[in-house]
């Protein structure tokens, strides 16, 4: 399938515009000291990297990043940021030669490695000739569904997915655990013992 | 009353919401999304009606202990699957033992709704637990803060 020039140019002007708002985005959360003003910022970088994924036919990732980045992240960020100041506390950088030095040779490294990846759909590249043509050619055989995503998520790979489900549940067992009160009917009062010394140091002493 | 239009665009928007999440929950196979996506969504919609009603309101709505029993049947119902297709003599996750007589592979499509509705519920029951814990630890968001 070719593209007329135009339909190209058009996606490079989307594609572009795109990472450049996020690059300013990113410099705005730098520069910003005022923590409601970074949650926020750090929801319009997920959706700006969503619209991007969605520039990039990768719909399923862009939906998960929309909904998860920009959505629940943000939100989970807020009420974090309520438990803690509202304003960064200004810092000094000491070493800033040393963190740029290391930055930018971080950077060049991975601009290097890029030059050795496939182009963008390139159909000879192994993600597009092995695996990816394999599920291709088998789901609408073996599994019967339209979406391939699925297929692979839900069945191929079904085995991972239940990892990530367990992932994700020992997460909330861990948010109860360290934060929560009480116990799922409702919880009892805990209430800290009564500090009297002489009791104290009975207790140690049966300890 | 205060925030009365947000209140009554959140009264609005609150199925809605809830009806997508359902969509993307049961259209997985057809298009994008799926359980994951679809659980967010789900879990959004009490999170947005938390933030407009408070989130005294909510737990009431949906209680605490409700969520902690579902983050429980959304893993049981995924790993239920994988055990139901062993005893039926497959593999773990098998799906085509559920159906074996189905010609157009019904069994894989059994295995794919059920899996992903578990995973739906442990995600948006697990999402709202850790919004119920961080924000139940302080006050409601102050107007000179947004």
């Amino acid at each position: 399938m070719t593209l007329s020039p135009g339909v190209i140019f058009a996606n490079l002007l989307l594609n572009l515009s795109l990472l450049t708002l996020l690059i300013f985005v990113a410099f705005a959360m730098l520069r910003s000291r005022h923590l409601f003003a970074v949650v926020m910022l750090s929801g319009v970088y997920s959706l700006l990297s969503a619209c991007f994924l969605v520039a990039l036919d990768a719909v399923d990732v862009a939906f998960t990043e929309a909904a998860v980045g920009a959505g629940i992240s943000t939100v989970l960020m807020l009420a974090g940021m309520l438990l803690t100041a509202r304003r960064e506390k200004p810092v000094t950088p000491k070493r800033a030669p040393v963190a740029l030095a290391v930055v930018a040779v971080v950077g060049a490294l991975l601009i290097y490695a890029t030059i050795d990846m496939p182009a963008f759909g390139d159909a000879s590249s192994p993600a597009n000739s092995t695996i990816g043509k394999e599920y291709v050619e088998r789901t609408p055989k073996e599994i019967a569904v339209p979406n391939i995503v699925t297929a692979v998520l839900a069945s191929y790979r079904g085995f991972d997915t239940l990892g990530e489900t367990m992932v994700i549940f020992t997460a909330g067992v861990a948010v109860i655990l360290l934060l929560g009160v009480g116990s799922a009917r409702g919880g009892r009062d805990v209430k800290d013992a009564p500090e009297t010394r002489g009791e104290d140091k009975t207790k140690k002493g049966g300890a | 009353m205060e925030h009365l239009i947000l209140r009554v665009i959140t009264k609005m928007f609150f199925a809605p919401i809830v009806l997508f999440a359902l969509y993307v929950q049961f259209h997985g196979d057809y298009g994008a999304g799926g359980g994951f996506q679809a659980g967010v969504i789900f879990a959004v919609a009490f999170i947005l009606h938390a933030l407009c009603f408070g989130l005294d309101a909510t737990r009431k709505a949906l209680p605490q202990g409700v969520l902690i029993v579902c983050m429980v049947i959304g893993v049981l119902f995924y790993a239920g699957t994988g055990v139901a297709t062993m005893l039926l003599g497959g593999n773990l996750l098998s799906y085509d033992t559920l159906a074996p007589q189905s010609t157009h592979h019904a069994g894989q499509h059994w295995g794919i709704f059920l899996v992903e509705l578990g995973v739906g519920i442990a995600v948006a029951s697990t999402m709202l637990t850790i919004f119920y814990q961080f924000a139940g630890r302080e006050p409601d968001i102050d107007d000179e803060d947004w």
